[in-house]
């Protein structure tokens, strides 16, 4: 018996995921490129909410036909997963079902069920297919899925469909074989379509379909870290370090809360010398630039799997304004991108580029568009918060650059001096007792 | 009818009495022809249920909400630094407000700063009222009618209230229509995040007209609000397809106070 397919096999494999860690550590690396940000306290909610979120799938459900197919796919994923572990084994011991001897009779109840899982994913996908392509759903048209986002949309779904063809293909030839395992539920009626072929075909066949169906899969794997469908792996850090306050509280910022502390105190000595221990002062208010997000944004946008349920939720989306959620999330993710690719050309130190966040990608006419409603973070299957990145750009253009619509200066400019939006005075405040 | 009584808390604290309960009144209750009408409306319940309360009066200022949504965290924290002082001055402990954004941003943003106090819409006060016992209500001219309700952004998503305002509808015997977006999934009127003191941005359609169609689309008679914002928003929007006339918008204090008459 030759060894040579085991070495390969071993070799293919680490190779796979020597290089899948490799990239995926240079998106952990951007993600950390973000300030920054505690959020490990209360670890059972939190493991509660990825769960239900995450694991669960209890968001996507709030779109019926879409939760349920997704559901399938993601379910055939995990369960699938079994089968591609004993591939694993297979290829790397040369055995041949290995688990077959350990099960007996419920092996081909257990493969039987992954082929069914496997036709439902194949059903489940072109109804995706069809919805992207054919029906051509709003929300997967819009001018931020042109290109690359649209194309990874599509090159998923035919991988999958490879995959699973592959995998039923594997299992009907092989059944044609002499020595090989009898068919399975799906199987059995694949077969008949490669019967008549020689024996030395077949058993080519059988395993050219086993090396496209475990290739395949790592070859996906290593897909991954280029496309929306990373959301596989993140969704579950993400939904683990989501927001778990109330969605309207917004982040208070500390910096500022020293500083009025200090404009409010009395005693305050305006010329004091900074404490020696006094940390250093901000760099800047808000954010321009992807590195002056959060680590948790940064994740969030990684995480983003461009379905557009945020957006199509958007009032101001809805009514035609440019702002669109899922691209703030686009946006963020190439932005931060662009940045580790600069730090990885320059031996590990950002050069600059003269360019930034807000302006280059998100332009202020965007931000501006927002009315903090929150449907965005409500429709996010994955708990991603595109309102806090908004929040955090309308920081920086309010407080670094003065560059508020004039009619908000005006209404700061009364709350300021008349503690209203409006210019009426604050000794008025009561009148309407007496009218 | 009866008079309006209302008491600010310097009064009451010089006449060495507490009140129940303090009535944040906001910058549009206090200032908004429109909104003062709510203001009244709920002031009237108060004092018919008999709780007793007060108000700040010249020493109340903005929250700070709409600053810190422009994006302005100094003037917002200066806001709250200002009226925490005052609260807490007064040692109040339990506040009612008839505005979603106040609620907001008293109940979630103050306590970092210094400000902890029980904070309540209106709606969720006025049925801890009615499940206390202390507010009877009855259908009164609101029997039967069609209603929707629309959810606003900061009382529903912002802090998951979907239910008081609802419960307190029932009451009134009404026929509560849903808008095919309602609750976690309700379209916001347009004016949150500041954009009510500024022009949209350039689109294809004005939101409050966009959400004005939803709730004229479940041929309500009265669209319930519980905000002032809201209630500006869906009242233009309601005008604008020329069915003022027909269909009434309306607060849920102003429901109930016309329910009693008050």
């Amino acid at each position: 018996m030759s060894f040579l397919p085991q070495l390969v096999f071993a070799a293919v494999l680490i190779a796979a995921i020597w290089r899948f860690s490799k990239k995926a550590g240079t998106i952990a690396r951007n993600i950390h490129l973000g300030k920054a940000q505690n959020r490990s306290d209360n670890p059972g909610a939190r493991r509660a909410n990825m769960l239900r979120v995450a694991f669960g799938q209890s968001k996507m459900q709030a779109r019926p036909v879409a939760g349920v197919l997704h559901f399938i796919v993601y379910a055939a994923f995990l369960i699938i997963n079994i089968e591609v572990l004993e591939i694993i084994v297979d290829g790397l011991f040369g055995t041949h079902r290995f688990f077959a001897p350990f099960l007996g009779n419920a092996y081909p109840l257990i493969i039987g069920f992954f082929e069914i899982l496997a036709v439902l994913t194949v059903v489940a996908v072109v109804i995706f297919w069809w919805r992207r392509n054919v029906a051509k759903l709003d929300r997967f048209h819009k001018p931020e899925m042109k290109g690359w986002a649209f194309t990874d949309a599509n090159n998923i779904l035919y991988i999958e469909v490879a995959l699973m063809f592959a995998l039923l293909n594997m299992n009907a030839v092989e059944s044609l074989l002499p020595e090989g395992h009898e068919a399975f539920i799906i199987s059995n009626s694949i077969a008949p379509l490669w019967s008549g072929l020689s024996e030395g075909t077949l058993h080519l066949l059988e395993r050219s379909f086993w090396w496209v169906h475990i290739v395949g899969i790592l070859a996906f794997l290593n897909y991954l870290p280029y496309s929306k469908h990373f959301h596989i792996i993140l969704a579950f850090p993400n939904t683990y370090y989501a927001n778990l306050k109330d969605k309207g509280q917004f982040e208070n910022n500390a910096a500022v809360t020293k500083e009025v502390a200090l404009m409010m105190d009395p005693t305050a000595d305006p010329f004091a010398a900074p404490a020696p221990d006094a940390e250093a002062p901000v760099e800047r208010f808000g954010a321009k630039d992807a590195t002056d997000l959060s680590w948790i944004n940064l994740m969030n946008a990684y995480t983003c799997t461009e379905c557009g349920r945020c957006t199509s939720e958007c009032p101001a989306n809805l009514t035609g304004k440019k702002l669109s959620p899922r691209k703030i999330m686009m946006d963020t993710r190439d932005r931060i991108e662009e940045i580790g690719q600069n730090m990885d050309a320059n031996g590990g130190t950002f050069q600059e580029d003269g360019k930034s966040l807000l302006g280059d990608y998100i332009t202020p006419e965007e931000i501006w568009a927002c009315t903090s409603c929150n449907a965005c973070v409500q429709a996010c299957p994955v708990d991603i918060d595109p309102l806090n990145i908004i929040m955090k750009l309308r920081n920086y253009a309010t407080m670094e650059e003065s560059s508020a619509p004039s009619e908000l200066n005006a209404m700061m400019t009364n709350v300021e001096n008349n503690g209203a939006p409006w210019p009426f005075s604050q000794m008025d405040r009561a009148n309407w007792t007496n009218e | 009818m009866s008079t309006l009584h209302v008491p600010t808390l310097a009064q009451m604290t010089a006449e060495g009495k507490a009140p129940e309960v303090l009535f944040w009144v906001g910058c549009a209750g206090s200032f908004d022809d429109r909104a003062k009408k709510i203001t009244k409306a709920f002031a009237k319940i108060l004092q018919h249920v008999g709780v007793s309360f007060a108000v700040l009066g010249t020493e109340e200022g903005c929250t700070g909400d709409p600053a810190k949504r422009a994006g302005n965290e100094f003037l917002f924290q200066m806001q709250a630094m200002m009226n925490i002082q005052v609260l807490n001055g007064y040692e109040v402990k339990h506040i009612v407000t008839t505005c979603p954004h106040c609620f907001n941003t008293l109940k979630n943003e103050y306590p970092e700063l210094g400000g902890n106090y029980t904070v309540e819409h209106h709606s969720q006060f006025l049925n801890g009222l009615l499940k206390a016992g202390r507010l009877k209500i009855e259908g009164g001219q609101f029997r039967g009618k069609k209603i929707t309700f629309h959810d606003p952004c900061y009382l529903g998503r912002a802090n998951g209230e979907y239910e008081a305002p609802r419960e307190l509808l029932e009451k009134l015997d009404v026929e509560l229509r849903e808008m095919r977006r309602c609750k976690q999934n309700g379209l916001c009127c347009g004016a949150g995040g500041a954009q009510m003191f500024k022009e949209a941005e350039k689109g294809t359609a004005e939101i409050n007209h966009v959400r004005a169609d939803e709730a004229l689309e479940t041929k309500a008679e009265i669209v319930v609000a519980g905000c002032p914002f809201c209630n500006t928003m869906l009242t233009d929007g309601v005008k604008n397809r020329e069915k003022e006339a027909e269909v009434q918008v309306l607060d849920l204090a102003e429901m109930i106070a016309l329910a009693e008459e008050l």
